[in-house]
C-alpha cells in the first residue's frame, strides 16, 4: 500500500508546539519555524477522505491538525517557506503553481478517489481555483478563514457560511501580535535610547557636555511611552480609537500617556522639555501604530501609502522639532 | 469586521457588470463581505471594505474584476519606497502583511 508511505500526524499538539508558537509570539527564530513540504495523514484516511491544504509555516501547520482530531484527512503542505498562509499567498509562495506542482510530486491522484481540495480561504489571493481545475484536474474548495471552523464546515455539507468567509480581529487575536511589534524593535531600541542619552546632554554650547542622567532617563522614558503606547495601546484599543488614521490613533495615544507622564516630572523640566517629551512620544506612537497596518487584516494597501505620504513627513519634522526644544532645555 | 474601517475612496476594485457571469466566486473569497449578487450578477456593496487582497480578481474565472493587489503594510511600503524593487516584509512567519 502506498499509504504507509504517509506519514500519520497527531491531532493533539505537544507542550513543544505550544511552546513553538510561544517562541514566534515573541519572535524568536521565526524565520525557521517550518513544517517538510508533502502529504501526510490525520487517522486512517480512505480514498474518499478529505484533502486539506495547507502551509508549512508550522504555526499554521499545527492549527490545521489541532481542529482535525476525530477527522480522517489528507493533508497536503506546500513549500510557502516557512510563512503563514495568507501572507504566502499575498508574496506568491502559496500559489496556483506551487499547488499544481505539489499534486503531482506527490501523486495525490493515486491516494484519492474523489478530485477535491479544500484549502483555507485565505489562500485564496495566492490560487485561482479555475487554473488549478485546468492544470491537475482538482476542483478548489475554499474553506473556512479560521481552523476552528473546519469541523462545523464538513458538518454544513462542505459549504463555508458568511460567518466563516469573513475575518475578525477580536481583542485577543490583537493582543497575541503585540509582543513582537517590541520584540522586533529591539535593536534598534538600543540605537534611539543611545543617540537619546547622547542629545540629553548636550549642554546650552554646542556639544559641552552636562552630564545630568535625568534628563537621559526622562528622554529615554519618553521613547519607551511612544512605543509602548503604539505597538501595544493603540492596537489594543485599535476599535475604540477615534479616526480611520493609524498614524493619528497612535499619535492619541502617545500624547494621552506622555502627558499622564508628565505630570509626574514636569516640575524637573522646563516649559520646552515637557514639550518635547510630548511631542516626541507622540511621534514615535504615531509611527509605531502606523506599522501595525502591516499586521492588521483589513488596511489597503493603496490606504496605507496615501496616509504614510501624509503622516510620515510630519512625523520627521515633528521629532525634529522635539529635539530642538529638548537641546534648547527652557 | 465591525468596528475596523479604514479609510473611505481609496480601495482600486472595479468590476465590470457586463463581463461578470454570476458565479458568486468572488463573494466565497472576499475576507471583508465586499460582494453580494443580485440578479445573476456580482455587485460591490461595500467598496470601503476592502483591502486590495487581490482574492477575488485572481479567482474571477472571467476577469471582470480588477484590483491593484498588495499588502497593507506601511514597512513593507517604507521599503519599496526606498529599495525601489527588492523589498522584503521583513516578517519571517507570523500573521504579519
Amino acid at each position: 500500500m502506498e499509504n504507509a508511505n504517509v506519514a500519520s500526524i497527531e491531532t493533539r499538539l505537544s507542550w513543544r508546539d505550544y511552546f513553538g508558537m510561544f517562541k514566534m509570539r515573541i519572535g524568536i527564530g521565526r524565520n525557521k519555524y517550518r513544517a517538510a513540504p508533502g502529504l501526510y495523514k490525520t487517522g486512517t484516511p480512505k480514498p474518499d477522505s478529505p484533502v486539506f491544504v495547507s502551509a508549512n509555516y508550522k504555526m499554521s501547520f499545527d492549527l490545521l491538525r489541532s481542529n482535525l482530531a476525530g477527522i480522517d484527512a489528507w493533508i497536503l503542505v506546500l513549500n510557502t517557506r516557512g510563512v503563514n498562509v495568507w501572507c504566502a499567498a499575498g508574496k506568491g509562495t502559496f500559489s496556483t503553481r506551487e499547488l499544481v506542482k505539489m499534486i503531482k510530486k506527490v501523486e495525490l491522484e493515486t491516494f484519492v478517489s474523489h478530485r477535491e481540495l479544500i484549502l483555507p480561504q485565505l489562500s485564496a489571493p495566492g490560487v485561482a481555483a479555475h487554473e488549478v481545475m485546468k492544470n491537475s484536474g482538482f476542483k478548489v474548495k475554499f474553506g473556512p478563514i479560521r481552523a476552528g471552523d473546519i469541523k462545523r464546515f464538513i458538518d454544513n455539507g462542505k459549504v463555508a457560511d458568511a460567518e466563516m468567509r469573513e475575518v475578525t480581529f477580536s481583542l485577543w487575536e490583537r493582543f497575541v501580535l503585540t509582543p513582537n511589534e517590541l520584540a522586533s524593535r529591539l535593536k534598534v531600541s538600543f540605537l534611539i535610547i543611545a543617540a537619546i542619552l547622547v542629545i540629553s546632554n548636550i549642554g546650552n554650547g554646542l556639544f559641552s557636555f552636562h552630564w545630568e542622567l535625568y534628563r537621559g532617563i526622562f528622554g529615554s522614558a519618553a521613547y519607551i511611552i511612544g512605543l509602548l503606547s503604539g505597538a501595544v495601546i493603540a492596537p489594543l484599543f485599535l476599535p475604540w480609537l477615534p479616526g480611520r488614521s493609524f498614524a493619528a490613533k497612535g499619535a492619541l495615544t502617545g500624547l494621552v500617556l506622555s502627558t499622564l507622564f508628565c505630570l509626574f516630572i514636569h516640575e524637573q523640566l522646563g516649559f520646552m522639555s515637557v514639550a518635547a517629551i510630548l511631542i516626541f512620544a507622540s511621534s514615535v506612537s504615531s509611527y509605531v501604530a502606523l506599522t501595525f497596518t502591516g499586521a492588521t487584516p483589513f488596511t489597503s494597501p493603496t490606504g496605507v501609502e496615501k496616509e504614510m505620504r501624509l503622516a510620515i513627513p510630519i512625523q520627521i519634522a515633528a521629532v525634529v522639532l522635539s529635539c530642538a526644544l529638548w537641546i534648547a532645555r527652557h | 469586521m465591525k468596528g475596523f474601517r479604514y479609510l473611505k475612496n481609496v480601495a482600486t476594485l472595479k468590476l465590470d457588470s457586463d463581463v461578470c457571469i454570476g458565479c458568486g466566486m468572488c463573494m466565497n473569497v472576499c475576507p471583508h463581505r465586499v460582494f453580494r449578487i443580485d440578479a445573476k450578477k456580482a455587485e460591490i456593496a461595500d467598496k470601503d471594505a476592502c483591502m486590495e487582497c487581490g482574492a477575488c480578481a485572481i479567482n474571477c474565472p472571467v476577469k471582470a474584476l480588477s484590483v491593484t493587489p498588495g499588502v497593507g503594510c506601511a514597512s513593507y511600503i517604507l521599503q519599496t519606497w526606498v529599495k525601489k524593487d527588492k523589498a522584503a516584509c521583513g516578517c519571517g512567519g507570523a500573521e504579519c502583511c
